[in-house]
């Protein structure tokens, strides 16, 4: 049997807007193994993000159950949801969420320094992980001054501080350019087959198809359908020829 | 679902780590740190010239020296009038507003901040703390300076008002003569200054960021300044 990492029941998350209620998910179903490539593809509104949310803690679902590793997230006490998001998860999101006042080394420290880990280690780690994504030389700048590449790097560095065994990406390539895109894509996919993490990412990139095991389409709340790579490879075909 | 360990619980960061991420955010943030803190500055620097001011003329009329602009008559036998006690009233509540509004946009314009440290694994505590020891320091040498920016207004005034007389019966100590009302004296109201500056920031921002930082991640970093 498949070892699975990430599992959803009936999750559901309704949005209070005054009178109104909107549901932005309606029940969804999945399951996600170990070491997955998932994309969960969908129109602008569909519930990417809020699924996003839900899986990394992020968010409480208003009914339905989250299990990670086994273990169902709404049982979790305050420090041990802390604890999760600290070791479990490295997130990406589109918009990067640097800390402006500390350094790529500094960003790169930080869950670290939640961790506990001793300074040296994590000084010697930070430098490790920002050398890996290609910053090396630019360790002690401030996020504004680097390039949105180069920032979604540390946000990437970031994420991988405390060995996550699940990285959630939300929309990473959406503020790149295509070749910058491509390259942070190339970097997750390779995080993804030398270290074993299992990715789950949002997107609407089409570049990210090509890399993922399996696509979840979502839409209006629910799980449209979920393809298998094998299905997808001719699409990205179709959909490139269209492209042009 | 082989690998169940379960999730251990998140350690509490020594207070050595928060105090050294507070002041680096504070020095990084030097631009941003010293508005919020003028903000501060400005409300304390009010309250106490406006109080010491008033100690001033309770202090000379006392020693039967007449001020050159109000006559004897006017305020002798009044001690604090009440347009005296409304003014400061009036300072403190401009003191209130200005601090707490201040340092409540200064929280609300790093929401995301917090959102993403509680991404990283930061507990509630500990956001709010580091709240708490950034405010706190700001609250104080802002309020610092305000009271003896406000001090030296005072006096200024006083020396237009009274002329060399002021040094020889400035309020400096707590005082509180038999035919007169009591004074507190300007040491204890520069005092009472800072700690109202300090108490007041501290509180205008830890209570908003103790708000955001129960707040999910997901919703305390949906909000964009
Ligand atoms: N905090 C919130 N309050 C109210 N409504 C929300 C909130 N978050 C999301 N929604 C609504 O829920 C629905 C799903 O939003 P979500 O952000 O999950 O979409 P998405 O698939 O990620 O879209 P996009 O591709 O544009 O990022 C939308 O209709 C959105 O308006
Ligand atoms: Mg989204």
């Amino acid at each position: 049997m498949a070892d699975i990492v990430v599992k959803t029941e009936d999750v559901v998350k309704e949005y209070r807007m005054g009178s109104n209620i909107l549901r932005a998910l309606d029940g969804i179903n999945i399951e996600i193994n170990r070491g997955e490539y998932i994309s969960l593809m969908g129109p602008s509104g569909s519930g990417k993000s809020t699924l996003f949310n839900m899986i990394g803690a992020l968010d409480r679902p208003t009914e339905g159950r989250v299990y990670i590793d086994g273990q169902n997230m709404s049982q979790l006490s305050q420090k041990q949801i802390a604890a999760f998001r600290c070791h479990r998860v490295g997130y990406i999101f589109q918009s990067y969420n640097l800390l402006h006042v500390r350094s790529a080394h500094g960003n790169v420290t930080l869950p670290m320094i939640f961790a506990g880990i001793s300074e040296k280690q994590r000084n010697e780690k930070a430098e490790k992980l920002l050398d890996m994504v290609g910053l090396g030389d630019r360790m002690y700048h401030l996020p504004d001054e680097l390039s949105g590449g180069q920032r979604q790097r540390v946000a990437i560095a970031r994420a991988l501080a405390n060995d996550p065994s699940i990285i959630l990406a939300d929309e990473p390539t959406a503020n790149l350019d295509t070749i910058t895109g491509r390259e942070i894509i190339d970097l997750i996919k390779r995080l993804n087959l030398e270290q074993g993490v299992t990715v789950i990412s949002a997107t609407h990139d089409l570049k990210m198809l090509d890399v993922s095991d399996r696509i979840v389409d979502i839409r209006d709340g629910l799980v449209e359908r979920i393809r298998n790579r094998d299905e997808i490879e001719i699409e990205v075909g179709e959909v490139g020829g269209e492209g042009e | 679902m082989q690998q169940r360990t379960p999730i251990e619980e998140q350690i509490d960061l020594p207070f050595v780590e928060s105090l050294r991420i507070s002041f680096q955010s504070l020095k990084i943030r030097f631009g941003r740190s010293i508005i919020t803190t003028a903000g501060i500055t400005l409300g304390i620097a009010f309250l106490v010239s406006v109080w010491t001011n008033n100690e001033i003329g309770i202090a000379l009329q006392e020693s039967g020296r007449q001020s050159t602009i109000n006559t004897f008559e006017e305020t002798a036998e009044a001690g604090i009038s009440t347009k005296d006690i409304w003014l400061i009233i009036m300072s403190l509540i401009v003191c209130v507003v200005g601090i707490a509004n201040s340092m409540l946009m200064a929280v609300t314009e790093r929401f995301r901040e917090i959102g993403t440290m509680k991404c990283l694994g930061a507990l509630d505590g500990f956001v709010v703390r580091l709240f708490l020891l950034e405010s706190g320091f700001q609250g104080f040498s802002g309020a610092l300076i305000g009271a003896l920016i406000g001090t030296l207004g005072a006096v200024l005034l006083g020396l237009k008002d009274y002329g060399l007389d002021l040094f020889f019966y400035f309020p400096l100590l707590p005082a509180s003569p038999e035919d007169g009302p009591m004074q507190l004296g300007v040491i204890v109201i520069i005092l009472l200054g800072c700690i109202l500056g300090m108490i007041l920031a501290v509180i205008g921002s830890s209570f908003p960021a103790w708000r955001a930082a129960k707040l999910p991640p997901a919703e305390a970093m949906r909000t964009e300044v």
